[in-house]
């Protein structure tokens, strides 16, 4: 986060210790919303998980998409499923009970999916990290809205075309395709979940 | 009351450096001094809007209100109220989820209270200045409606069950016009830095953002609604409703787990006031523009050290009086609605939102993206007001940056927003 704070939190050794804090937080959450069997209470460590990846990326100065991940995810997504949990579930507390086939099969894809990210990310020759230079524009670390505002329309200042860096496109037209999709997918839901009314006389 | 942290980091490093070097504890000292002030100022409030609302309350209803506790207009009534509720047992119902059920509270009161670390309570005085502090703020608010459900949900109790649904339909359609209503303000100072929101309407009272444009005039009185609404305040408070709920979501509540939720939805009603009063009426600026000017040299003076600290520090206190007192003002008149209007029914509730409020409030922000071009048609330049917005900008960032230390970026910017407001007004009047 751009504040003060965060930035001396970032910049201090206090940095690594809340980034162990959180990643610690979001792993041991994620475990729990396997580990537990009411939808309700999966939800609940959800939240907590979903949060500290949030806090993760303030940490990282992505305020933006900090934000972004606690206004979706943890404020939209999960309350609408936590609504839709309560609409829907035939009695108090429903139970969902895994049985140890699901169980196994679960792990092993989970052990699978480890083992690509872990051949993965180790695969990758990570650059130094380098101070983004965005000239003017970034007066402090995490304040990213403005080149983030500027990279949508295709202004890149932390690239250098001299340098042999890509002309970038910019991000507008799939941000308005995705978000005409969206409107349409909106439109069908209501559509689809309308009142349906019988015709009288028939 | 809210420092930068960095400057209370440089006034313990004295003394940190004796106990332990290094400037891991220092940091440690800063952050835990700025919550303790945060939790403290937000624990306290709650105090005196509880005791304005009896207070308003009584009034309304003819009567007296509190007057016995503490003497004088019963101003230690809700220090009794505490002590009563601390007193009481802390209960969790046998067919409540008990975990669910402990915690949510606690989801409501941080909820509320995070959202305080972006609020700029005067120019500069500011937890963390985000670059897009606007958009954590409308995320950080839209969490407490999370704690709501899991109350609800986790209570075991029927009425719980309903309070805690009905809480979930209205948050999930309110938030939409909230936010709507929030870009109008946005759309004219061309930022979601709250603190740059805050600046740019320094200089009379023509230069807040609600006289703007006509949009951005409605766009507040609906914001404001919208706002009693996301605070769950009557007459929008379906998802307590006592005449037919009980309680709603906190009728299996006691005790200080109760007032956690009371706590939580007293911060948030100053939250949204507080982003009312950056947004639409000035912020910390009091309107009268030779004692903004002045306000404003001294804090710059103060800061650059060629004036005295002290009195660009007091300046900044009045500035924090001026913004508390606004926001304070908003919560005022959200009491003086609870205890005025009727309760609406749920689906009257649904219907204002979608059927009225969201309509508007795109039109509204529509509306305020074609008048600054409608201004330069007609009348060949940005804003009706004598002063236009770039300069006012341009002016803010330059005094912003202490003379001594301007990095070429910083001055750079300013020559860009300069020849930018140049350019524009050129092409107006071309």
């Amino acid at each position: 986060m751009t504040g003060a704070l965060m930035l001396s939190a970032a910049a201090a050794p206090g940095g690594s210790v809340l980034f162990a804090i959180f990643a610690l937080a979001a792993c041991l959450c994620a475990v729990a919303v396997v580990a537990s069997q009411t939808v309700v209470r999966m939800a609940f460590w959800l939240v907590l998980s979903l949060g500290s990846t949030a806090a993760l990326f303030f940490l990282a100065d992505a305020d933006f998409v900090g934000a972004a991940q606690l206004l979706i995810y943890v404020g939209g997504t999960l309350v609408l499923l936590v609504f839709g949990v309560m609409l829907t579930a035939s009695g108090p507390y429903l139970k969902i009970a895994t049985s140890p086939g699901e169980t196994i099969l679960g792990a092993v894809v989970a052990l699978l999916f480890l083992c690509v990210v872990v051949a993965s990310v180790s695969g990758v020759t990570w650059p130094e990290p380098v101070a983004a230079d965005a000239g003017a524009l970034q007066t402090a670390s995490g304040n990213t809205l403005r080149p983030l505002g500027l990279a949508f329309l295709g202004t890149r200042p932390d690239q250098d075309l001299a340098d042999g860096d890509q002309l970038s496109p910019g991000y507008l037209l799939p941000f308005e395709i995705i978000s005409i999709h969206l409107l349409v997918v909106l439109i069908g839901a209501a559509y689809l979940a309308r009142a349906k009314r019988r015709a009288v006389g028939t | 009351m809210i420092l930068a942290a960095q400057s209370i980091a440089d006034f313990l490093a004295g003394i940190t450096e004796v106990i332990a070097p290094g400037k891991g504890l220092q940091y440690v000292l800063a952050a835990v001094i700025h919550a303790v002030l945060l939790v403290h100022a937000f624990a306290l409030s709650p105090a005196i809007f509880i005791w304005l609302e009896r207070k308003v309350a009584g009034r309304i209803q003819d009567r007296l209100g509190p007057t016995r506790v503490g003497g004088l207009f019963g101003w230690l009534q809700s220090l009794a109220d505490g002590i009563k509720l601390v007193q009481k047992e802390d209960l969790c119902p046998p067919a409540a989820d008990s975990l669910l059920f402990r915690s949510a509270p606690y989801f409501v009161c941080v909820a509320s209270f995070a959202a305080f670390m972006v609020l700029p309570f005067s120019a500069g005085w500011v937890a963390v200045a985000a670059d897009c502090g606007l958009f954590i703020i409308l995320a950080i608010l839209s969490l407490e409606v999370f704690g709501i459900i899991m109350a609800g949900y986790s209570s075991g109790s029927k009425w719980s069950l309903f309070g805690g649904m009905r809480e979930a339909a209205q948050m999930v359609s309110y938030e939409i016009p909230l936010a709507i209503c929030a870009l109008v303000p946005v759309i004219a100072a061309g930022s979601l830095n709250l603190g740059e929101i805050g600046g740019m309407q320094r200089g009379g009272v023509h230069n807040w953002f609600i006289f703007h444009d006509p949009f951005a005039f409605i766009a507040f009185f609906v914001y404001f609604v919208v706002a009693t609404a996301s605070c769950k305040r009557a007459p929008f408070d379906l998802a307590e409703a006592e005449s037919e709920l009980v309680g709603g979501f906190h009728t299996e509540y006691s005790g200080i787990r109760w007032s956690f939720f009371f706590m939580g939805e007293y911060a948030s009603m100053f939250a949204v006031c507080g982003i009312a009063s950056i947004l639409f009426l000035g912020g910390w600026n009091t309107g009268i523009p030779p004692l903004d000017d002045a306000l404003y040299a001294a804090r710059n003076a103060g800061a650059s050290g060629q004036g005295s600290a002290i009195v660009g520090y007091l300046a900044n206190v009045l500035g924090m009086l001026v913004f508390v007192s606004k926001a304070a003002l908003g919560v005022f008149v959200q009491i003086w609605l609870r205890w005025t209007l009727p309760r609406l029914r749920i689906d009257q509730v649904m219907t204002t939102c979608l059927k009225y409020l969201v309509p508007i409030s795109c039109f509204l922000f529509l509306g305020a993206t074609v008048w600054p071009l409608l201004l330069a048609t007609a009348l060949q330049r940005s804003t009706w007001t004598p002063e236009a917005l770039g300069v006012r900008a341009a002016a803010e960032l330059r005094e912003s940056v202490p003379a001594a230390d301007v990095p070429a970026t910083a001055s750079g910017a300013v020559t860009a927003v300069e020849a930018r407001q140049e350019s524009a007004t050129e092409g107006a009047v071309r």
